[in-house]
């Protein structure tokens, strides 16, 4: 049965990211990236890395997709100019496709590779969860820990650089308008015919 | 199971899941219809008005004359709209909806430790986290392939909030998670055994932790109606202000879709906080080791029976929030979001990491 599930969602993989790179609608492509991801989420439940494959889902369809979209919609950009004169990446694009085939077979060819049917998506612990956990806070806590930093790093710059201060926009001052009473705001007034105040 | 999976031969498993969710499936659609009802009864309550009225005895019936209605028009697809997304968006959003139930666990199981529920997983509260992150794009490919600039903008709209509030429910999430020890929502039920005092809500057995937990399980409360885009949330739609959002295009079925898949939302959001809050199918005082062993089908109802009380209890809260509260400015609610809940959460797990190491709470 699971290898039935493994080709099915295997050719949904593969034709969602052909569809990616062929759909002429940069939108569609977006969406049919994140079926792609969707699917290989579902391949890594089916070899046991449920944890993993709930990740995938959470962070690349549920955050990264999301700004792709954002942008993407966002962006008025004329595709059918920016289509003309592919032709000329024609070699560059067939040489990249040629080196990541071969390497792809040459990490089969040579590579230990595991079988998936005596693949262990848990190895010394009960779940998979507890698997990761324990080997990303005990044997690679340093590089976890500075995968983090590195992160923080990016986010603090990317922040510094697009942030303008511009003392002409007008900014909302939330403790200024909560703490604001009625005295403050309204004055009673008792004028007199034909005076005014 | 893998006793009736051998003596029925290999069909009989994926058919028994098929009818289970047929029956989550017909009772989900059969008690939206009549929540619908009550949310529109308690709004209508609140305002001294009487509510939907006229179609059954006190207005029974109305949710299937509005679902009749609904499916009779005709369906218009705006021109130069992108068909084939358009019509996706929400049945994309409504399927997200009812497969996020197929992890939900309703009452206790009749042996111990085990529970009623489709696909009992490890990573159960993973799962709805990530399927509930999903349903923003619904909104975002429906207000995109309407063409439209309204409807662009109330997806853009809602889109931002929901990623927004997504954050701070995902820590109140971890919160719980560090004090059960384990993902799956049968065990974080099971964590709650024994008395309302047990509930995650009060902590009782984790007794100082009550000062982190209630406050969290408002905060989460509070991120579901935002979430849900509820009011007091629900500025996409705002019917006093603007027109729908990202559902202006829509009528008809599609729009249907839509509603279901919203007030599913709000259904499962309501179903979270009862797992993860209280106690799940847990009744506020126990029945007794004695009463559990000896009558386990018994004690199965009473579980669903309290599972599907505090549902209902969570979203009568809803039904009085959209009542009462006033709607919130745009940058209030990211400001509540970034500013408030975010911090307070993230202080939250550490306290309660630190407390759940330094005490030994897991095994």
């Amino acid at each position: 049965m699971a290898v039935y599930a493994f080709y099915l969602i295997a050719l949904v993989v593969l034709v969602s990211a052909l569809s990616v790179i062929m759909a002429r609608n940069p939108v569609h492509s977006v969406l049919w990236l994140i079926l792609a991801f969707f699917s290989s989420a579902g391949l890594l439940v089916l070899i046991g890395a449920e944890f993993l494959a709930m990740l995938l889902v959470v962070v690349y369809v549920g955050a990264v997709a999301v700004l792709f979209l954002f942008v993407v919609m966002m962006l008025d950009v004329d595709f059918v100019e920016l289509k003309q004169g592919t032709l000329r990446y024609w070699p560059f694009a067939v040489l990249v496709g040629v080196i990541f085939a071969a390497e792809i077979v040459l990490a089969t060819v040579f590579g230990t590779t595991t079988n998936a049917s005596t693949f262990d998506a848990s190895p010394g612990a009960a779940t998979n969860t507890e698997a990761i956990g324990k080997v990303m806070y005990t044997q690679y806590l340093l590089l976890f820990q500075m995968a983090g930093i590195i992160l923080l790093v990016a986010m603090i710059g990317a922040i510094v650089l697009t942030l303008r201060h511009r003392p002409e926009t007008k900014r909302q001052n939330i403790a200024k308008q909560t703490s604001r009473r009625r005295s403050d705001a309204v004055e009673l007034k008792d004028p007199t015919p034909g005076q005014g105040i | 199971m893998s006793n009736y999976v051998e003596s029925f031969g290999q069909l009989w498993g994926p058919l028994l899941v098929l009818g289970q969710i047929a029956l989550f499936t017909l009772v989900l659609l059969l008690s939206i219809a009549f929540l619908l009802l009550l949310d529109r009864k308690v709004w209508a309550g609140v305002m001294m008005r009487k509510g939907p009225n006229v179609v059954g005895p006190f207005g029974l019936l109305q949710s299937f004359a509005d679902f009749g209605k609904f499916l009779i028009k005709e369906i218009v697809i705006p021109a130069g709209a992108n068909k084939t997304v358009f019509i996706m968006a929400p049945i994309l959003t409504c399927t997200l909806a009812f497969a996020s139930w197929a992890a939900i666990p309703v009452a206790p199981g009749t042996t111990s430790g085990t529970s009623w529920v489709i696909s009992n997983l490890n990573v159960g509260i993973l799962y709805l986290f990530a399927i509930s992150s999903l349903g923003v794009y619904g909104i975002i490919m429906g207000g995109w392939a309407s063409n439209s600039k309204y409807p662009f903008l109330g997806a853009l709209r809602s889109a931002a909030q929901m990623v927004s509030y997504e954050v701070s429910i995902g820590f109140v999430i971890v919160t719980v998670i560090l004090l059960v020890g384990s993902m799956n929502l049968t065990d974080i039920v099971n964590n709650q055994d024994g008395g309302f005092w047990n509930w995650h809500a009060f902590s009782f057995q984790n007794f100082p932790l009550i000062i982190v937990m209630f406050p969290m399980f408002v905060i989460f409360f509070i991120s579901a109606l935002a979430e849900t885009n509820r009011p007091p949330f629900d500025l996409p739609e705002a019917e006093s202000e603007l027109v729908a959002g990202y559902q202006v295009e829509y009528g008809s079925t599609p729009y249907l879709l839509f509603m279901l898949g919203e007030y599913l939302n709000i259904v499962l959001m309501c179903a979270m906080m009862t797992i993860l809050f209280l106690g799940g199918w847990h009744g506020p005082i126990p029945l007794g080791e004695d009463f559990v062993r000896d009558h386990p089908f018994l004690n199965a109802f009473a579980g669903l029976f309290w599972f599907m009380f505090k549902i209902l209890f969570f979203f009568f809260l809803f039904a009085m929030v959209k009542a009462i509260v006033p709607r919130y400015r745009y940058d209030q609610l990211m400001r509540l979001g970034w500013k408030v809940f975010l911090p307070t959460s993230l202080v939250a797990v550490l306290i309660v990491a630190g407390y759940v190491a330094y005490m030994g709470v897991q095994s």
